[in-house]
Order: C-alpha cells, then structure tokens, then sequence
C-alpha cells in the first residue's frame, strides 16, 4: 500500500511536472482553466457566515464561466479535520483552497507547506506562507453601524450580544457595537453571552431569550444562524442579520445586516490565478473594498436613525470615520486611546480587552 | 446469528440510505458508493481511515469493558478531553525541555486524567449508588468548559494574537509517524495492539471472566464472592484510561497543539462503535474502520456528487438503529397469542458466552448495596 502511495506520488509529480511544461509557453504560468474549492465551518444553509462565503462562490461561478471549476466541503470541524479535508482537496486537484474559518489556519498551513505547487487562501487569521494568503475583512466597521443604530433606538439602553469565541475578531465587535452605540447614549451598555459555536440554532436562540430576560431591547450576534432574530422577533427587540441580510426570518425585528460580500474578492484571486499573477499576501478589506456592505434599512426604522447609519456607512466609506478613535476607555476605566488617537491595526488584531460598557 | 447481526445492519443501512437520497433527489447508488466504497480504493483515503479509526477504536474498546459488565459509561467524551488536557499540562511544562521521556510522560498524564475524570462518577456510584449514566454524562459538559476556560486564559499562547488556542507542541511533544512519509503516527498500531490485549484480557483472564459474569448475571456473581464495586470501578477506570490515551494521543498526534475544538465527539461516536464490533475488540476494530469510512468517504461525496454534510450523520444513526432493531429481531421473534398479540421471548435463555452483548432495554441493573 505504500510502495503505490509514494508511486502514486511520483507519478502525480510527474503528471503536474508535465501539465505545467505544456502549460508555459502559452502564457507564463497562468492557467486555462482554475479549479477552486471552499471549506466552510458551518452548513451552507446557515444563512449567515458560511452561507456568505458559498455566495461568494457561486458568483465567481456566474463571473467566471467555464474558466473555473468550484466544489465545496461544508460542516467541517477545526482541527485534523479540517487538515484532512484540505488535503483530500489539495489531492484532488484543485489549484487553490479557500479555508474560511479561523480555526482552519494551522491545518491551512500544515497542508500548504506539503503541496507547495497548490494555492491556499484563509479567511480571518494571521498565518501566512508563499502559497498561503490570509485576507480578512473589517467587520467592525458594519459594528459600528449597528451600534449606532442600537444606541438610538433602545429604550432601555442594554443590548444583548450573542458571540461565539472570544477571539479578536468578535472582541473587535463587541468593542466597536459598544463604542459606537455610547457616542448615542452615553449609559449604554452591552451585556455578552458566550455560547462556544459558529452556528448552534438552539444554543444561539436560549442566550438570546436568557438575554431578553435581563431586558434587553436590541440583540446583535457574532454566530451564524438566525435563531437569535427569531428569538427577538417574538419578543417584539430590535436585531441585526449576521453576514447576509436575514429580513426573511424577522421582518419586523430585522432592522439591517452586515453582509459580507466575498464574490469580488474571489473573482479577483482567482483572475490572478488565470492570469499567473497569484501571489502571497496579507489583506484586511473592508466597506471602501466593497467586501462589508449593510443590508437595506428596515422601513419601520425612524429617519433619524437611517439617517445617523447612512452617515457612517458614507463616512466610513471615504475614510473619514474610524471607530477606534480615542478617547477611548477599557472597563476598568484605564484610557486606551487619547482623545483622537486611532488603535493601530496591529493592536486590533490581537485585541482582547473590552471598552466600558461592556458586561462580558 | 448476533455476530450477523452488524452485517446484515451494514447492509441494510447502505439499501435504505441508496432508497433514502434517491428520493431525495440526488444520485443515491453514487452516494453509497461514493462514500463506502471509493475511499477504499484510494491509497491516500486508507491513511485518513486508520487515523480517523484510531481514537475510536480506542474508546470503543475501553467503554467495551464497561458495557459487558453493564456499567454505562457515557463519559468517555469528557474522559477524552481530560486525557488530552493531562497531556497538554505536560508539554506546556515542558515546552522548553527537549528528551525521549517528554512524549511517554505525557501519554501517561493523559491515561490517568481520563481515569481521573472517570472515577468520579465510579466512586458516586459505589458509594452513593447514583447512576454512572446520568454522572459520566454530565461530566462530559464540565470537561468542556474546563477545557474553553484554559484555551482563553491560562493557557493560552502568548504569541498566538489572543486567540484562544496554545502554542504548537515542540518535536518531542509531537508523536512521531509510525510509517514515514504517511500521516499513520504510532497511535495507529498501538489502538490495534491494545485491541487485541483487552480481547485476549477479557477471554482468558480471571478479571475477564469477572466481568462478563457481573454483567451477565449479577446475582450469580454475588454467589460466586466477584465483588460489584471493584467491577464498577475496574470497568469506568478502563473506560476512562483508553479515552484517556485517545485524548492524548490526538493531542500530541493529529492536532499537535490543544484548541478549543478539540472534542469532535469521538466518545459519542465510539459508544455505536463498540456495540456494532459486539463489544468485541476484533469486532470493535472492524466497526472502528466502518465508522471512519463514513467521515472520510461522506467529504468525498459532498465534493463528488454535492451530498450535504448531514448525509454522514444520516448513515451513522442509520447503522446504530438497524443493528438495534437486528439484535431485537435475533433474539425475539413476533407471535401471534391469542389472547394478546404481542412479543415474547423467543427463548428464555440468556444468550451463550460468546455474545456477551446484552443491550441496555434486556436486562435490569441489580441495585447497588448500600455502603
């Protein structure tokens, strides 16, 4: 069985060593045809995260026609899952692989450093290699959003955050909601449940209901299902869609969503891949790249406050708007920031403090 | 016949799962085939199967010692966590050490803090009688939480951007490859091995023999002087211990590092493990690879013919639910009475001792004595 599995190896060897000979002279080191997949943490049917990123896909698909061949693995767990999953995908041919979740970046990496001729692109975490690029977008900025509106229509003043893991990506979240939603209402606070999965409908749905208790009036969640909206549309709160726009499964308490559009980003990779262009890089995009962008504004939503949101979404937009600008104080009430001093990205990336306000 | 029994559960789950997506609308023959029997042509897929089957045939084995003397350990999941956070505590204290002795030290902290974590709920049940289903269950969440309260605070890796996660484990904490240039690390043959020790332990040995009586016939054993607490905690410390070594061996294999995704519910999944390898470690190795294959096979198939990822869990439940409705058809058969029509015992005697498999609904737990 091994002797086959090193011929095998030889021989795939040998097969790519001669696709690529035939391949040069027509045009340098660029390809025909790409064959992509994606690895998704989640079911494609979450209708949030993983659900974005197979949106992402599919446009691709619609952009690039028959120059490009995708498939997809969806539900996979972090860890030797996920590395094997990559690899069977590395294997089989594809000439790169989307990793999508954090979780993947050790597996992504491990698998990169065995198929130096594959490419591996991965989604919100900081590794990279020559064949592997990290690209991230900045979430917070469409948090920011959210916060303000909350801050403006919460007649309590509390809002309830479902989160996931307390990584920077959600801390950044929780931090930017909080921020932004204080400038409004200056007593704000945000009380966080944890409930340890990207997507569990009932977990997700018993720490909206738990939080809705403790009377808060706006729920926003960094995990991937809709439970929480439902949750809040029955109770008559305000909450936000998570990375698609979820109006469907809470009309009334649906007020907008950060929808993360990947589609571009993909075309653009794989453009370079087609091209011979591919190369190794590090990207955190955002609103002004079109990769964030905030769901329609539920009609039931007063003027003022789609007026206070548009002007954020605009500002953020022409780089005049940055809501990790001092002052800005952790809960213990220590200065972080001095009055218009902006957090370098590299703090946020590693952030693991809250700002006041927050009850995490 | 009981030993048909997984086949005729095998082949039945394939039938029905074919039926099943065809009417769903997919290719159902492809999706079988794609699952079951591809991966099996595919040098590379056999690498994935025997690491996927390792740490299930491990715990299986270990919960098989139980299950025949009737203690249910349902904990092994939790009993996995510990093991791999034992080990973990070994190689965080040890990361800037380097010697032969670091990988062992840390095998041997993962088989005692799985043991550890399973003697919990044997001492409540032999002190207190308080059911070792219902403890060794719940104790699965606490390990849990245990392990997300080290990932974000103390453990966690300084360099690592505050993501909940620890630093990657050094050469001597990683377990090497048994077959180089493969991914069959050395947990592999050692699950085999320890297959067969427990097989010969459980046929040939006085302990053996204790436990299949205990489980078979309690009272029988009371008679005979085999005492009930030492079989309890005999059984969830061999429970315990063999979760505990997959915990560890995960650890410092496949993962190389501890996450908070660490469980993936490989205690859950070797609880069906060990009832279709009738709870018998050849057996158990079988059911080991018959699991794994459909992982492995069920990512090939949502990449081949775009099967959904709950297609696995499907054919899973599928398995464990005909192989329970196979052993109920073996040993009763439906008659007609005429006063009521209804089901009776096809014999009244216990199956021989070569099936030891009793399943949970067949025989009642005699109560513990009170201490």
């Amino acid at each position: 069985m091994f002797e086959i599995t090193r011929r095998r190896l030889l021989t795939t060897a040998g097969s790519l060593a001669t696709v690529s000979a035939f391949g040069l002279p027509a045009r340098a080191q660029g390809k025909d045809k790409v064959k992509a997949a994606f690895v998704y943490v989640g079911p494609v049917g979450d209708y949030g995260y993983s659900f974005a990123h197979d949106q992402g896909r599919k446009f691709l698909e619609e952009k690039l026609g028959d120059k490009v061949e995708t498939s997809f693995v969806e539900n996979v767990a972090e860890g030797p899952d996920a590395e094997r999953v990559i690899r069977q995908l590395a294997q089989g041919g594809n000439d790169v692989v989307f990793a999508t979740s954090f979780g993947f970046m050790n597996p992504t990496l491990k698998v990169a450093k065995q198929f130096p001729d594959v490419k591996f692109e991965h989604a919100t975490g900081y590794m990279t290699a020559p064949n592997m690029a990290a690209y991230n977008s900045r979430f917070y900025q469409g948090r920011a959003v959210l916060g303000t509106i909350a801050g403006m229509m919460s007649k309590s003043g509390k809002g309830g955050y479902v989160a996931s893991f307390p990584i920077p990506e959600v801390v950044m979240g929780i931090d930017a909601f909080t921020l932004a939603a204080r400038k409004v209402n200056p007593n704000f606070t945000t009380q966080v449940v944890w409930v340890s999965s990207w997507y569990d409908p009932a977990k997700e749905a018993d720490a909206a209901k738990a939080l809705l208790d403790q009377g808060v009036d706006v729920i926003t969640q960094h995990t991937d299902s809709p439970a929480p909206l439902q949750a809040a549309e029955q109770r008559g709160a305000i909450a936000f869609g998570q990375a698609w726009d979820m109006s469907s499964f809470a009309p009334n308490a649906h007020m907008t969503a950060i929808v993360d559009h990947w589609g571009p980003y993909y075309v653009q990779e794989v453009q370079k891949l087609l091209d011979g262009t591919w190369e190794s890089h590090d990207v955190w995009l955002g609103m002004q790249e079109d990769v964030l962008e905030m769901a329609p504004f539920n009609p039931k939503m007063p003027d003022d406050v789609k007026a206070a949101a548009q002007k954020i979404v605009d500002e953020t937009k022409a780089g005049t708007y940055e809501i990790f600008t001092g002052p800005i104080k952790d809960q213990k009430g220590e200065l972080k920031a001095k009055d218009g001093e902006r957090i370098p990205d590299a703090d946020l990336l590693k952030l693991d403090w809250y700002v006041e306000g927050v009850n995490a | 016949m009981l030993l048909a029994a997984p086949l005729v559960a095998v082949a039945l789950t394939l039938a029905a799962g074919a039926i099943l997506f065809t009417l769903l609308g997919y290719d159902g023959a492809g999706a079988v085939r794609s699952i079951f029997v591809t991966p099996l042509f595919d040098p590379y897929r056999w690498q994935d199967l025997l690491v996927k089957a390792a740490p299930l045939a491990l715990i299986a084995t270990g919960l098989s010692i139980g299950f025949r003397a009737n203690v249910w350990n349902i904990g092994a999941e939790g009993q996995y966590v510990l093991g791999g956070l034992a080990a973990t505590d070994v190689a965080l204290l040890t990361h800037e050490m380097e010697g032969a002795w670091i990988l062992p030290a840390m095998v041997l902290a993962g088989i005692l803090g799985g043991m550890a974590w399973a003697a919990v709920p044997a001492a409540l049940r032999t002190r207190l009688g308080v059911s070792e289903i219902l403890t060794s269950l719940m104790l699965n969440y606490v390990a849990i939480q245990l392990l997300y309260y080290l990932m974000r605070g103390p453990w966690k890796d300084p360099m690592g951007f505050n993501f909940p996660q620890t630093v990657l484990f050094s050469a001597s904490q990683t377990l090497p490859m048994a077959v180089p240039g493969t991914l069959i690390h050395w947990g592999v043959p050692l699950a085999a091995i320890l297959a067969l020790a427990v097989w010969f332990a459980v046929g040939r040995t006085v302990a053996g023999f204790q436990i299949r009586v205990v489980g078979l016939a309690p009272d029988a054993a009371r008679y005979g002087g085999f005492r009930e607490r030492a079989t309890v905690w005999l059984a969830l410390l061999a429970g315990g211990g063999f979760a505990g070594l997959a915990g560890a061996l995960e650890a410092s294999g496949p993962f190389g590092q501890m996450v908070p995704a660490f469980p993936t519910g490989y205690g859950y999944t070797a609880i069906i493990v060990a009832f279709l390898g009738r709870l018998n470690a050849l057996g158990i190795l079988v059911a080991a690879m018959v699991l794994a294959l459909t992982y492995v096979g069920g990512e090939s198939a949502q990449t081949a013919i775009g099967l959904p990822a709950a297609a696995v869990g499907v054919f899973q439940a599928m398995l464990l639910f005909f192989l329970l409705a196979a052993d109920v058809l073996v040993r009763y058969r439906v008659a007609r009475s005429a006063a009521h029509g209804a089901v009776t015992p096809a014999a009244a005697s216990a199956p021989a001792g070569g099936s030891a498999a009793e399943p949970a609904a067949s025989k009642r737990r005699q109560p513990v004595e009170a201490a």
